[in-house]
């Protein structure tokens, strides 16, 4: 067991698990914040993405000692951080079937935002094919991205 | 088409009478007593006790009795009762049923049935509420009801312009005597106000921020965690276990052995690892030691179940349907022939198997996502010592069902589990225990051959469909070639000599429903090789199926039961071919390096065309640019969801067809997760333009008919383009 501590959407955390425990399990199990989902625990799937200090991680695959002293964001703190209305164009392309992987699309497609503002098709595919959506949901992934982008109603 | 899914035998505690639980695409899952014969269908539930809650405070909620997974049911379905009940959309709640098979007798959701078989009763259910609404107004004016109607959850009599909300109404409503069914006016079509409307889904926004809440996601206080170590091999056993170091495992409260459970639900047991948290489960999972009987498939592998199709291909099947004589032919007709083969696929559903239960002296509780909630309550009742009404169970969202979510093995595991330790249990499957120790797609081989005559003209058809039979391992008394079937037997292209076989072969894997089951299985078969023989023909392949569909039939699947009376439509089935073909530019030229194949599929009630638009990667693998998807599901009740729920079908179907394959070493699967297993991704998906037909047929089935055709069609586009035929499934070799 060792003590961690970091910021968690703004909030000030500290944990006492041992330190290769994955940062999925401490913000589900430890802290309770289930938005965050597991997929296939090897950084394959994509559902478990967060931002530490602003990146996309999977945090599946990142063990609980390597976020000491830095910024979490999970999907549930996502509002506070983003000034696109990412969610929103998430809702009126009606992108969700059964959801599981949302949180890791938006996630990912937010980190793309905030580096990209504008980004192409192939840019889109290039940074969210590792995010695996099992109901097909990423044609309508695509044109969110492009809506809350500024690209209009994203078709095009 | 109009399979019954017939599996399983089950006795149920009560009374100890044997019920066969039946699964028929159409009647849904219902419970029947073996000896009686059939259940008399319920009578309908008051309508105020299943369907509408009504407040006081003139607030309503709609109860949704089937499982939402992703295909949108749970705003489908309500939008249905709330069209008949005269309720605004945007005033409504909706909220999941209890699992009270008293109450809703079709608690099951799987076979794409859920709107086609509760689309009238729930109008019913609609329009019965509104007329006891109406009825208590009346009566409490004092006037007669037929100068009464029902507006935006407000009676008003239409003499004086006075009303009444339902909120105070609903009391003395609900304990009128209930209108006989031919007394319910139900809506003209063309008086929908919300069926037919694209409504917004109603739990869309949950999922854009995190409060979702699927099974994973259950939280009870006092809750461990479990995972279990299953044998890898089928039908293996637990020899002897060390579990010393597992219980250093900081986290670690127990470890025990949990028995198989063969009957009725084939869970496969093992050592249990119940801690704290989910990593420390799991940690202490890896600490085991286990030597393992390897059982009785040790020694199957894959290579060993080709041999075995190959070998039996040799010698005739059992035969399905026999039309005409297919070995007398005219000497001058020419012969093709053809072999497509296929693997056992995973479901591979994003969010793992999962279930929570709570131990109780007499009552039990569970937080299930499942597709038959009632199943797992009578499975975990059966553990418990408890009856089935004392098993409380919670749908939860799924994270993706495709039907492995209809199973009850992790149910029953969750309940030995708790029983044992007496405490609430989150069982988690991780990803490799989810794709080692799922219920497989079978594995299938299909020896075609046909003849043409002189004009080009199909005589004969001979198809020898070879599968690793559901029926073979659910229920070994029943027929192996019953559930492997459809979208074969069923064959609509008119040619007078037809002969449709089945061979069963035997294997350790076990095999059950993935989305779409035989029909996209069968469909590859079929809807490449009837495109061989277009080009055989040098037809035209959309020209060539429009003649083979002439003249207009409805044709009744003959591996179908008597009662059953599904019928397949050819004129539906051209309409669909037509769209799709007219939207895609069919005929057209398309720039260099890029063709067109076609496929038409009738499933589920439902008619689908796709033409796929391909170019090839530098590999020679399909690169699917665009696919156009025609469909006439019948009445569309919320068209987005449609549109959507066939997006998901391609996408599933194309990921299947271009990566999908499950393969056996040594008895064990050799994939366990998604590096072995390669799903679609983004890059792969090709933009989708969906054209649902107008039609005015009662409802379809949505959430499979869209599957079968993708396969043959990329097959038949890369025809076009390179000359090659991809008759082996996945085309991408890993």
């Amino acid at each position: 067991m060792a003590t961690t501590r970091f910021l968690l959407n703004r909030e000030p955390r500290e944990v006492d698990v041992s330190p290769e425990t994955p940062l999925l399990w401490v913000l589900r199990d430890t802290i309770g914040l289930t938005g965050t989902k597991y997929g296939c625990g090897m950084a394959l799937c994509g559902a478990c993405t967060v931002h530490v200090d602003g990146v996309a991680v999977r945090s599946c695959s990142t063990p609980i000692s390597k976020v000491e002293g830095k910024k979490v964001t999970t999907i549930e703190g996502l509002k506070q951080e983003v000034k696109v209305p990412l969610q929103q164009a998430w809702i009126d392309e009606q992108v969700p079937q059964c959801g599981y992987c949302q949180s890791g699309q938006i996630m990912a497609a937010a980190a793309l935002l905030a580096k990209t503002p504008h980004p192409t098709v192939e840019q889109i595919n290039d940074e969210m094919s590792g995010i695996i959506c099992r109901c097909g949901t990423y044609q309508r992934i695509r044109r969110a991205i492009q809506r809350a982008a500024g690209g209009g109603n994203g078709h095009h | 088409m109009a399979i019954t899914r017939r599996a399983f035998v089950s006795t149920v505690a009560s009374g100890g009478a044997a019920l066969v639980i039946g699964f028929s695409l159409r009647h849904d899952f219902m419970a029947s007593p073996a000896v009686a014969g059939p259940a008399p269908k319920p009578a309908p539930a008051n309508p105020f006790d299943a369907w509408v809650h009504v407040g006081e405070d003139n607030s309503v909620k709609l109860i949704v009795a089937k499982s939402e997974m992703g295909q949108g049911i749970k705003t489908t379905l309500p939008m249905i009762l709330a069209d008949e009940l005269e309720v605004d959309w945007q005033s409504v709640e909706i909220q999941q049923a209890e699992t009270r098979p008293d109450l809703y007798p079709h608690l099951g959701t799987g076979g794409s049935t859920s709107v086609r078989t509760t689309y009238m009763d729930l109008r019913r259910a609609g329009g019965t509420a509104r007329e006891m609404l109406i009825s208590a107004a009346a009566q409490k004016w004092g006037v007669d009801r037929a100068r009464c109607s029902a507006k935006n959850a407000t009676v008003i009599d239409n003499g004086t312009k006075r009303s009444l909300t339902y909120g105070e109404l609903a009391a003395a409503a609900s304990k009128l005597p209930m209108p006989a069914q031919d007394d319910v006016q139900l809506k003209a079509p063309k008086d929908f106000k919300i069926i037919g409307r694209s409504i917004p889904r109603v739990e869309i926004p949950s999922k854009t921020d995190g409060t979702a809440e699927f099974g994973l996601d259950a939280k009870v206080p006092g809750m461990l965690y479990a995972v279990i170590a299953r044998c890898p091999t089928f039908s293996g056993k637990v020899r002897s276990f060390d579990a010393t170091a597992t219980k250093a495992v900081p986290g670690v409260k127990d470890v025990f052995q949990i028995e198989a459970v063969a009957e009725d639900v084939h869970s496969a047991g093992g050592i249990a690892v119940v801690a704290d948290s989910t990593w420390a489960a799991m940690q202490g999972r890896r600490a085991l030691k286990i030597e393992w009987d390897r059982g009785p498939h040790a020694d199957e592998t894959s290579a060993s179940l080709a041999t075995a199709f190959e070998q039996r291909a040799k010698s005739p099947g059992t035969v399905v349907r026999n039309d005409g004589d297919v070995d007398k032919l005219p000497d001058n007709s020419t012969r093709i022939e053809a072999v497509y083969q296929l693997p056992f696929l995973a479901h591979a559903t994003m969010e793992p198997m999962n279930i929570t239960v709570a131990p109780g002296t007499d009552r039990w509780e569970s937080w299930a996502p499942t597709q038959s909630p009632d199943w797992v309550q009578r499975s975990i009742a059966k553990i418990a010592g408890v009856a089935p009404q004392h098993v409380i169970v919670h749908t939860l969202l799924s994270g993706g069902a495709f039907g492995r979510r209809y199973m009850a093995d992790f149910p029953v595991e969750a309940a030995q589990i708790a029983k044992i330790t007496g405490k609430p249990i989150k069982l988690v499957w991780t990803r490799e225990d989810d794709m080692t120790h799922d219920f497989y797609r079978p594995a299938a081989y299909h020896h075609m051959t046909a003849a043409l005559d002189s004009q080009g003209k199909p005589v004969a058809w001979r198809h020898h469909l070879l599968s690793t039979s559901i029926n073979a391992y659910w229920d070994p008394k029943a027929p192996p070639h019953k559930s492997e079937m459809d979208g074969a037997s069923g064959v609509p292209y008119n040619i007078p000599n037809l002969r449709i076989e089945h061979s069963n072969a035997p294997t350790g894997v076990p095999v059950a429903w993935w989305r779409s089951v035989a029909d996209a299985m069968n469909a590859f078969a079929v809807e490449s090789f009837i495109d061989e023989l277009a080009v055989a023909a040098k037809a035209d392949p959309v020209q060539f199926r429009l003649q083979l569909l002439e003249p207009a039939r409805m044709l009744k699947d003959p591996n179908a039961g008597p009662d059953d009376d599904e019928r397949l439509s050819t004129e539906r089935l051209k309409k669909v071919l037509q769209v799709a073909a007219e939207k895609s530019g069919w005929g057209k030229p398309l720039p260099k390096g890029r063709a067109r194949g076609v496929a038409c599929h009738h499933s589920f009630g439902s008619y689908v065309a796709q033409v796929a638009e391909v170019s090839a990667k530098s590999d020679g693998s399909p690169k699917v640019e665009r696919v156009f998807s025609a469909v006439d599901c019948g009445v569309v009740i919320n068209p987005n969801g449609a549109e959507a729920q066939s997006e998901g079908a391609i996408a599933y179907g194309l990921s299947a067809a271009l990566y999908g394959a499950i393969t056996i070493n040594n008895g064990a699967v050799e994939q366990t997760n998604f590096d072995g297993y390669q799903v679609l991704r983004m890059s792969d998906m090709p933009e989708v333009e969906v054209h649902l037909v107008p039609s005015g047929d009662d409802p379809g089935g949505l959430g499979e008919p869209g599957v079968p055709p993708i396969a043959p069609a990329v097959a038949n586009a890369m025809f076009a383009l390179t000359g090659k035929r991809f008759r082996k499934l996945p085309f991408v070799s890993s």
